[in-house]
């Protein structure tokens, strides 16, 4: 990443990785119950992998409008952290317009930790839309083809695709987990979502660990509070 | 049809994270009150979807195929594989196990 043509490989084999997985997403959607056309609206217009999956996630239990409405909640509750990476990004990026409304949807994981990664601003702005991007490319290329061929694999369990979606996001979430209070958090939060997954609705586990979460930052951890 | 209004709801819901984002001054969510909040959020979220994904089933807790491809996983996590890696891996054991038993 020090030589200016670092950045155009890095932001290449990031978008190729991560475009990849959108092969599982496709073929999880199109078993979850929605068609072709509804799960390339999901990459091309939702375009954040974490909440695609929630999305997803949520509707494997049965589309009713029930699901339905903790879907889109769910999603949109996992989408909070793009927001934070605008926030990082747009003194960087300082886009207006077109740019600005193009700049917003390509802000996920990938591209902000490209952009962030760089020593100087312009490769900075460089990593941001190369990664951006190349993801969006990829990961909806692949959307298209895990859909198409999704029907046709059956049970994605053959494939091990529920096992790649659980592993997903335990690899989005490893990095987090630097201190101890982070991990007996984070375990807490996946105890509580497994326990109250014995009794209540798929979907709504999320959103009883989401308010524990919100809860447990605003009025017991009081770091840096002052 | 209600299936595409909350797709097209989700969606414009993900985005104006992003977008929101861009256009508010960043004083406002520069606290740390917020900021904590936000990342303990986002720790939540995923522990809770990784363990429903992992271990959940209808109802129920199981300990099957899956579970055997998330411990490759944490390997994979410890050796600092890169992200596709760990995805790969444990899904290729729960699959090689589903087929050899």
């Amino acid at each position: 990443m020090k030589a200016k043509t670092g950045v155009f490989s890095t932001s290449l084999s990031v978008g190729l990785a991560t475009g990849l997985y959108g092969i599982s997403f496709g073929a999880l959607s199109v078993t979850a119950g929605l068609d072709f056309y509804q799960t390339m609206a999901l990459s091309l217009l939702m375009f954040s992998g974490g909440s695609q999956f929630a999305f997803i996630g949520v509707l494997g239990a049965g589309i009713s409008p029930t699901n339905l409405l903790t879907a889109a909640g769910t999603a949109w509750l996992l989408g909070i952290r793009n927001g934070i990476y605008a926030i990082r990004l747009a003194p960087l990026i300082r886009a207006k317009n077109l740019r600005r409304i193009s700049a917003a949807q390509l802000t996920i994981d990938e591209s902000m930790a490209v952009a962030t990664a760089q020593q100087d601003e312009q490769d900075g702005r460089k990593g941001f839309w190369l990664t951006g991007g190349f993801v969006f490319l990829f990961w909806n290329l692949m959307t298209a083809g895990g859909a198409l061929l999704g029907g046709s694999f059956g049970d994605p369990k053959v494939l091990g695709l529920d096992t790649a979606a659980a592993a997903a996001f335990l690899a989005l979430l490893w990095p987090r987990l630097k201190a101890l209070r982070e991990n007996l958090f984070a375990f807490s939060a996946a105890l509580l979502a497994l326990t109250s997954s014995l009794v209540l609705p798929s979907g709504i586990p999320v959103l009883v660990v989401a308010v524990f979460a919100v809860l447990f930052g605003l009025f017991v951890d009081k770091r840096g509070a002052q | 049809m209600i299936t595409w209004l909350y797709i097209l709801l989700g969606a414009a819901l993900v985005y104006s994270w992003k977008l929101i984002g861009y256009l508010l001054p960043a004083r406002l969510l520069d606290r740390p009150l917020v900021q904590r909040s936000a990342e303990y959020l986002t720790i939540a979220l995923l522990a809770a979807l990784f363990a429903i994904q992992g271990f959940g089933s209808a109802n129920q807790v199981v300990l099957d195929e899956r579970a055997v491809g998330l411990l490759v996983a944490v390997l994979a996590l410890v050796l600092r594989l890169p992200f596709i890696a760990v995805v790969f891996l444990a899904a290729a054991a729960s699959a090689f196990l589903r087929l050899a038993l």
